[in-house]
């Protein structure tokens, strides 16, 4: 086949390449001795040095537990810790860093606001509507809420193209709706979500929004005060920070009267033998020793997205993503999903007939040194509703290249001429 | 690291393309269909038990990748006619060098899954089939 030249790129948005030599990660050969391309940021990032460095530094000069200690190390390191929330609650714009809650990620701010918000909150005939589109992280939690109130959940579905349906997310809006629970950006297709209106029109009708922001907060600018969201969570490890922290925002009124989800050391003000009363925000939802060092080396990344700026991010992703899909588009049998390049963040999932998605994800990284995802993205509703079990999904982020993508797209050509049928025939046993 | 080359050899692709038994089958008394939840590939087999517990015959149908399916059709070839004892003390160790390549931990899962759903079809008897052990 003959791939087309793509002008839809403009190399002035394209960050310089030379950000690559701060992560170190990048540098590497994988498979039969290629250089590493790494397009599988929406599961997770990598870290520039500055990030590592910051993680080492907490470990070798500063690290002990926050919030207890009148020693140095302790004071030292509830001081960090303290000033990378001040530092979160810059980068998305909340009013008080007391509206900011450090978790373990995503999954662990929506299950918070599930157990305590939702359980305290809901009750028979109640609904919660998420969409068809949402991670298993924003529909699972709400299930088991669900269960347990008697709540009931309703789904907005999707256009033809992959985007929400947004006819039907008014009729489906309704006096009933206690909570919208929404995902900015689709981990599949790509897909980016009007929250803003959304969260509009939901609080016209009385009710709360939630919004998963895993996959938009690390790639475009973010502001919840401007957006008015009630509940926004996202994950540390999907943006340059290390795995295992989180946040959580919440309106201080809301988080004020919630009740504490985990119980345990530091979310308590007195503890009797039967009884507590919770203490003040942030630590109410805090119980715990907190992740320490996490947290710390997050305001690192967050220090590091800020210098280049998520706007630039954002511009390089579009161009990157604009050629992946003019490509991409170009291949025989090939379908896409999800919308076209201006109403998509920086990923493209893509399905092949009779060619599965581990074959692309296996010979891509054997060959061609390509980390792509292959499987259901913790989106299996979705891929069911497609017609499709699984998809191959390339991501990119701020150290991405075009050249990475035109190696992406000489992987997809090859496998499907490995895998295209050949009249192939087993050798037939004699029992036969 | 194996190439991909290895990983996909001739005889496994030619098993992926032209399948030992893929279908159903009228009559089974055994039958069992089950998932790799993290990649959602799908592997059903029928069974016809004989009355001297051997496998008289069988068939699978299924969705996923290369490994997944070629290697339903390589066990299947490899189980007709064997006893039900026989079945199952094929070890998954020698389901995976039956397949041949040597797979990453992940792959092996896609490998495997025929063999689980193979080990617990012997134990589903059909309802209502004959010859139920």
């Amino acid at each position: 086949m003959t791939i087309l030249a793509t002008e839809r790129i403009d190399e002035r948005l394209l960050l310089p390449e030379s950000i690559r030599g701060d992560f170190p990660i990048l540098d590497q050969e994988v498979g039969t001795g290629r250089p590493l391309a790494f397009l599988d940021n929406a599961a997770s990032t990598q870290r520039p040095r500055q990030v590592i460095d910051a993680i080492a530094g907490v470990y070798e000069q500063d690290y002990a537990n926050v919030h207890r200690g009148i020693h140095t190390l302790s004071e030292r390191s509830t001081e960090l810790y303290e000033q990378a929330r001040e530092r979160v609650r810059r980068f998305i714009g909340a009013a008080d860093s007391r509206e900011v809650i450090f978790t373990q990620g995503t999954t662990a701010s929506i299950n918070l606001v599930a157990q305590s918000w939702g359980r305290t909150n809901l009750k028979a005939g109640d609904e919660i509507l998420t969409t068809v589109m949402e991670h298993h992280s924003n529909l699972v939690p709400w299930q088991q809420v669900c269960e347990q109130t008697g709540a009931v959940m309703r789904h907005v579905p999707i256009t033809e193209d992959g985007r929400l349906d947004m006819v039907a997310f008014d009729e489906l809006l309704s006096e009933r709706t206690k909570l919208v629970a929404v995902v900015s950006v689709s981990n599949t297709l790509g897909t980016i979500n009007p929250v803003d209106e959304m969260i509009a029109k939901a609080h016209d009708a009385g009710a709360l929004v939630l919004v998963d922001a895993a996959q938009s907060v690390p790639h475009m600018p973010t502001n919840v005060a401007g957006l008015d969201a009630d509940f926004v969570a996202f994950s540390g490890h999907k943006m340059l920070g290390p795995s295992g922290v989180g946040v959580l925002y919440g309106k201080e009124a809301l988080l004020e009267e919630m009740p504490p989800f985990l119980g345990g050391g530091s979310m308590i003000n007195v503890v009797e033998l039967d009884s507590f009363t919770p203490a003040e925000l942030p630590a109410k939802f805090e119980a715990g020793t907190p992740p320490i060092a996490p947290a710390i080396g997050m305001t690192a990344a967050i220090e590091y997205l800020e210098r280049i700026g998520l706007e630039r991010v954002h511009n390089h992703e579009q161009q990157l993503v604009a050629r992946a899909y003019d490509l991409l588009s170009q291949v025989d049998g090939l379908t896409i999903l999800g919308p076209a390049p201006e109403h998509r963040a920086g990923l493209v999932s893509f399905t092949f007939e009779r060619i599965h998605a581990h074959e692309f994800a296996q010979v891509l990284n054997d060959q061609f040194g390509v980390a792509v995802r292959a499987g259901h993205h913790c989106t299996q509703p979705l891929h069911r509703l497609l017609g499709m079990s699984s998809s191959t999904r390339a991501s990119f982020y701020l150290y991405n290249t075009p050249a990475e993508v035109v190696r992406l797209l000489e992987g997809i050509v090859k496998v499907q001429e490995m895998f295209a049928p050949k009249g192939r025939t087993r050798r037939r046993r004699r029992s036969e | 690291m194996p190439s991909e080359e290895e990983l996909y050899q001739e005889h496994i692709l030619d098993h992926y393309e032209d399948p030992f038994h893929r279908g159903s089958l009228d009559g089974c008394t055994h039958a069992h269909e089950d998932k790799n939840p993290l990649c959602g590939d799908v592997v059903r087999i029928e069974l016809k038990l004989g009355p001297d517990g051997k496998v008289e015959d069988l068939y699978f149908d299924g969705e996923g990748c290369v490994i997944s399916q070629a290697s339903a059709s390589m066990l299947l070839e490899k189980m007709q006619g064997k006893t039900v004892d026989e079945v199952k003390e094929f070890s998954a160790e020698q389901m995976l060098e039956l397949y041949g390549p040597r797979l990453t931990p992940n792959r092996q899962k896609c490998c495997l899954l025929s063999w689980k759903v193979m080990q617990s079809a012997v134990h589903s008897p059909v309802d209502g089939a004959e010859g139920e052990q």
